[in-house]
């Protein structure tokens, strides 16, 4: 790499250089076709199941008129918040009174899903990115074979992992009761924990691409300025990889909110998440409620990101 | 040097603790406070003034709104519903050791293997006097003779969903899923036995045969159909049907009457040659925390208006005979739902082949992979 | 390294810091249960599906049948273009963003995101109401005038190479996102100024620096898209096994761990293979 040398660390904030020519207006053309034709790929669908989600019909895929039904039964839903908890809403006929029993296990089943991938995508991505950094500021024996061992969380296919999980933990705890007394359970801990054994790869590999090729100059400089450790991780080390450290967290985010495989092997009485109860509904019919707490997401993300940009734009 | 030893010491025994401490976390009520009145499962919950804790383990949505919330208020307890989403993964999952777990619905073939793998407890059957509402022909099945584990909980057949104004006319033959006519618009269920049962029930063999000859052979039968096929639906079939993208399609006798009721032209049929009957059932697994009050809920679910008002809700047909003039006319006037006793004696089981399952997968492999 | 003994301990100390946590969840939560996966892999399968505590072989030994050479192509063809489409497609994109000014270019990565953050199975039946016989993309173009009979879409190798690209792009973009933003694009202009055309400096210059995030993106793209399965049933009709089916039918249908087990271990050993042969001998800093 002997490219490598002539890096220089810059600020974060480029400015775009001058045009270069009409060749250059031209790819700038191109690049610019090219995301608004991703963004459309991307958003055709959702914006389908946007539509779908005020679906008059039971089944999700035909459209048989408008309806405000499911929104209002997920509010209804909401307000019990306990799977079959106190159902005191003015429930009419057979119908509603059906879909609002639906949605309250929607609900629970969507805010167990929140406290999983939060904490998974805590953890992962504190560990991952500290891998990351030992990675990339150490040789050490055994070094690829740590890098091989990191990939594989990637490669294992989810069932294998589920699986394997499972009987690891049965194994343990019962090791554990008859040795220490204690009697544990499947949970969310063991969700958790499950999420992070794989999220942990993808976050170190995210943010190691970033690290790749940065040299440790500025790192050096702060401390010979007399900043300590964490002083010179908090100030320089972390804005520099903050785009892969974002990154490696979306992705982690991301993967633990739609884990189905790993999560039922590892859920216990009372975690089943929003994924569980989809795919739990395939043997009957998946119902525009879904669709309907999936635009609800969306619409919530859509609002911290508005928000966010409100905020950096005034800061 | 000692330092970061001691470190790294810290750091394992730290994360540790807090696994353990986090997992522990969990299985704190069913731990020593309640431990007594456990084993009491006094129907007002115990006088500890602990809460006791019914913990399902069911199909989504394969219940009536109405079911939990009374049962809760009439026995003063609190009912966790949780969802599995195939009898194999059910199975899976509890192989790793019942997660605490006190009432299981698996399905027929299921059950027999749970109690070949010695994973069900046996039931009281004082505590469930309801018993005796059951239909006979459900009394004595061939996965349980005497329900000495399980307790039907619903039944139905599987059959052909067909749109009418494709077909042009009644379809009552697997054999239609062999004509060139419906070439690209036939679905099957990606479920090998299923299928494999099919193709052995048009050769005149037995669907649970363990003859691999007979299995070798159903299995050319479906490889010449292979061209044929659309799909291989993961019971998804009645939508594929509604959507218009198929005109034929396997799948469970609840799923097509639920788009038959917006769709006009989907109809449902049991064929000539015969089918698959299926019931699904509550078992308790091993380990499971409150045994008693699971029976109870056995025994309540099989009360007349309780199992009405669940088979009105999920319209698959009842077990339960006591329940049957409570269901809704037209369900129960419908022969796709209830059929006939002349169509009754064409439907089989499928049941556990234990070592011949290999030459299922082998089969069912081969049929897959072919191009 | 040229420190001096006191600042090198400090580093041994700051090493294990960051590395002991990570690696002990992995070593913990995942090669232990992954051994156990590899013991069973030696193991028989029981009459009832259980596993029976007898050593074998076989379960390697029947994975020597062709057919299961023809799985594992089908799912390496399979996991080859969709990655090379995402990185085609990606690469472009991820550029675009990192070019944006700050508060925009955060936004652009969100909403590249954002879309997944909605059920994965209700998006599924979204894109099939797209391709359907009687869907949206016939629809439109039946309506411009472009075809007169619907196109067969569903069920063909299109629909699920799109439904692959459009589940794994992400894990595309972020990556090269990733790296692409701290390259320094006044190289390109210095190999202008140098008379490099357009295209040669890209290739000679910012492809180079780039490249860890292309690697990084092609394996989170390429090696999940080895073991995908359920998008190909949903969109292209389950008529073709892949391996990610294969384990799950051994798993669950056939009740086999054993078998299943060893299917597993197969492919985690190919990959690691050619993983580990890159890490020993390929560039250091590239991962």
């Amino acid at each position: 790499m002997a490219l490598e040398a002539t890096t220089v660390e810059r600020p974060l904030a480029t400015q775009p250089p001058p045009a270069a020519g009409t060749r250059g207006a031209a790819a700038r053309w191109l690049l610019g076709l090219n995301a608004l034709l991703v963004y459309t790929f991307l958003y055709a669908p959702i914006l389908i199941l946007v539509i779908l989600s005020f679906n008059a019909s039971r089944n999700v895929s035909v459209w048989r008129g408008f309806t405000l039904d499911w929104y209002r039964s997920l509010l209804a839903g909401a307000g019990t918040l306990g799977l079959y908890g106190d159902t005191g809403t003015v429930a009419q006929d057979t119908a509603e009174l059906a879909r609002n029993f639906q949605a309250s296990g929607i609900v629970l089943a969507l805010r167990n899903s929140l406290i999983v991938s939060f904490s998974a995508t805590a953890i992962s991505t504190v560990f991952g990115t500290m891998i990351a950094l030992a990675l990339h500021r150490y040789r050490f024996r055994f070094k690829g074979t740590f890098q091989t061992l990191l990939a594989l969380p990637v490669v294992i296919p989810d069932i294998t992992m589920g699986i394997s999980l499972l009987v690891f933990f049965s194994l343990l705890f019962r090791l554990l009761e008859n040795l220490l007394g204690l009697r544990m359970a499947l949970g969310f801990a063991t969700i958790i924990i499950g999420h992070v054994a794989f999220n942990v790869s993808y976050v170190a590999i995210v943010v190691r691409a970033r690290l790749a090729g940065m040299d440790r100059t500025l790192e050096e400089a702060a401390q010979d300025l007399g900043a300590n450790e964490w002083q010179t991780f908090r100030r320089v080390t972390l804005p520099l990889i903050m785009p892969g450290v974002l990154g490696g967290a979306l992705l982690a985010f991301t993967l633990s909110l739609d884990d189905f495989v790993i999560t039922f092997f590892t859920a216990g009485v009372g975690s089943s998440t929003l994924p569980l109860f989809v795919y739990g509904m395939i043997r009957f019919t998946v119902t525009p409620a879904i669709n309907a707490v999936s635009t609800l997401m969306l619409l919530a993300s859509m609002v911290l990101v508005l928000l966010s940009l409100a905020i950096q734009r005034r800061g | 040097m000692k330092t970061h030893r001691l470190f790294v010491w810290l750091v394992l025994v730290t994360v540790l603790a807090l696994v353990v401490a986090a997992c522990a976390a969990p299985a704190a009520p069913q731990a020593p406070a309640s431990g007594g009145a456990e084993e009491a499962a006094a129907p007002e919950g115990g006088e500890s003034g602990e809460v006791l804790e019914l913990n399902i383990y069911n199909w989504s949505t394969y219940i009536a709104p109405e079911t939990i919330p009374r049962f809760e208020e009439r026995y003063g307890v609190k009912v966790n519903y949780d969802i599995f989403d195939s009898n194999e993964e059910l199975l899976a999952k509890l192989q790793g050791g019942n997660p605490g777990y006190d009432l299981i619905v698996p399905s027929d073939y299921m059950v027999e293997i749970m109690i070949n793998l010695g994973m069900l407890e046996e039931l009281d059957h004082e505590n469930i006097p309801n018993i005796a509402n059951l239909d006979p022909t459900f009394q004595n099945p061939r996965y349980d003779p005497g329900l000495k584990y399980c307790v039907p909980y619903q039944w139905g057949t599987m059959g052909i969903g067909y749109n009418i104004e494709a077909t042009g006319g009644e379809i009552d033959s697997w054999w239609s899923f062999w004509d060139e006519k419906y070439a690209g618009r036939i679905a099957w269920l990606d479920d090998p036995r299923a299928v494999m049962g099919v193709a052995l029930l048009l050769l005149g063999y037995d669907i649970n045969t363990t003859d691999p000859d007979q299995i070798n052979e159903a299995k050319e039968l479906l490889l010449e159909q292979k061209p044929l096929v659309a799909a291989f639906a993961p019971d998804t079939g009645q939508i594929l049907l509604d959507e218009g993208e198929v005109d034929l399609t396997m799948e469970w006798s609840g799923d097509i009457f639920q788009v038959m009721e917006e769709n006009p032209a989907i109809r449902y049929s049991i064929p000539k040659e015969g089918s698959i009957v299926w019931t699904d059932n509550m078992c308790i697994p091993k380990g499971a925390p409150h045994k008693e009050l699971a029976e109870k809920f056995i025994n309540y679910i099989l009360e007349p208006e309780v199992g009405a008002e669940l088979s009105n809700y999920i319209r698959y047909a009842t077990p339960n005979a006591a329940a049957l003039p409570l269901i809704n006319e037209e369900d129960r006037n419908n022969p796709g739902i209830y059929p006939p006793p002349e169509v009754m004696e064409r439907l089989q089981f499928v049941v556990d082949v234990g070592e011949a399952t290999v030459l299922y997968d082998d089969a069912w492999t081969e049929i897959k992979s072919a191009q | 390294m040229h420190e001096s003994l006191s600042r090198r301990r400090g580093h041994r100390a700051q090493f294990w810091f960051l590395f002991t946590p990570g690696a002990f969840w992995l070593g913990f939560f995942f090669l232990l249960p992954l051994l156990i996966v590899l013991v069973y892999s030696f193991f028989t399968r029981g009459p009832y599906g259980n596993v029976i505590y007898r050593w074998t072989a076989d379960n390697y030994a029947r994975l020597l049948n062709p057919i299961y050479f023809q799985i594992f192509w089908q799912s390496l063809w399979m996991a080859v273009t969709t990655t090379v489409i995402s990185l085609l497609v990606g690469y472009p994109l991820a550029y675009y963003i990192a070019r944006q000014r700050q508060p925009w270019r955060n936004v652009l990565l969100l909403l590249v995101i954002i879309p997944f953050w909605t059920n994965f199975l209700v998006r599924t039946y979204a894109i099939m109401v797209l391709f359907r016989t009687e869907g949206v993309v016939n629809a439109v173009l039946q309506g411009l005038g472009v075809i007169q009979e619907p196109l067969q879409i569903m069920y063909t190798p299109f629909a699920v190479t799109f439904g692959l690209v459009y589940g794994y792009l992400p894990f595309m973009v972020l990556p090269l996102y990733a790296s692409i933003e701290k390259f320094d694009f006044s190289l390109i202009e210095a190999a202008q100024d140098l008379g490099a055309n357009g295209w040669r400096s890209f290739l000679r210059v910012m492809l180079p620096l780039t490249l860890p995030g292309i690697v990084a993106g092609c394996i989170l793209v390429f090696i999940p898209a080895i073991g995908a399965f359920v998008t190909p049933d949903l969109l292209g009709g389950a008529k073709t096994m892949m391996i990610g089916n294969l384990t799950q039918q051994q798993f669950l249908k056939a009740r086999n761990w054993p078998f299943g087990s060893a299917v597993s271990i197969s492919l985690m050993v190919i990959v690691s293979i050619a993983a580990w042969i890159y890490f020993r001998y390929g560039e250091e800093e590239m991962l």
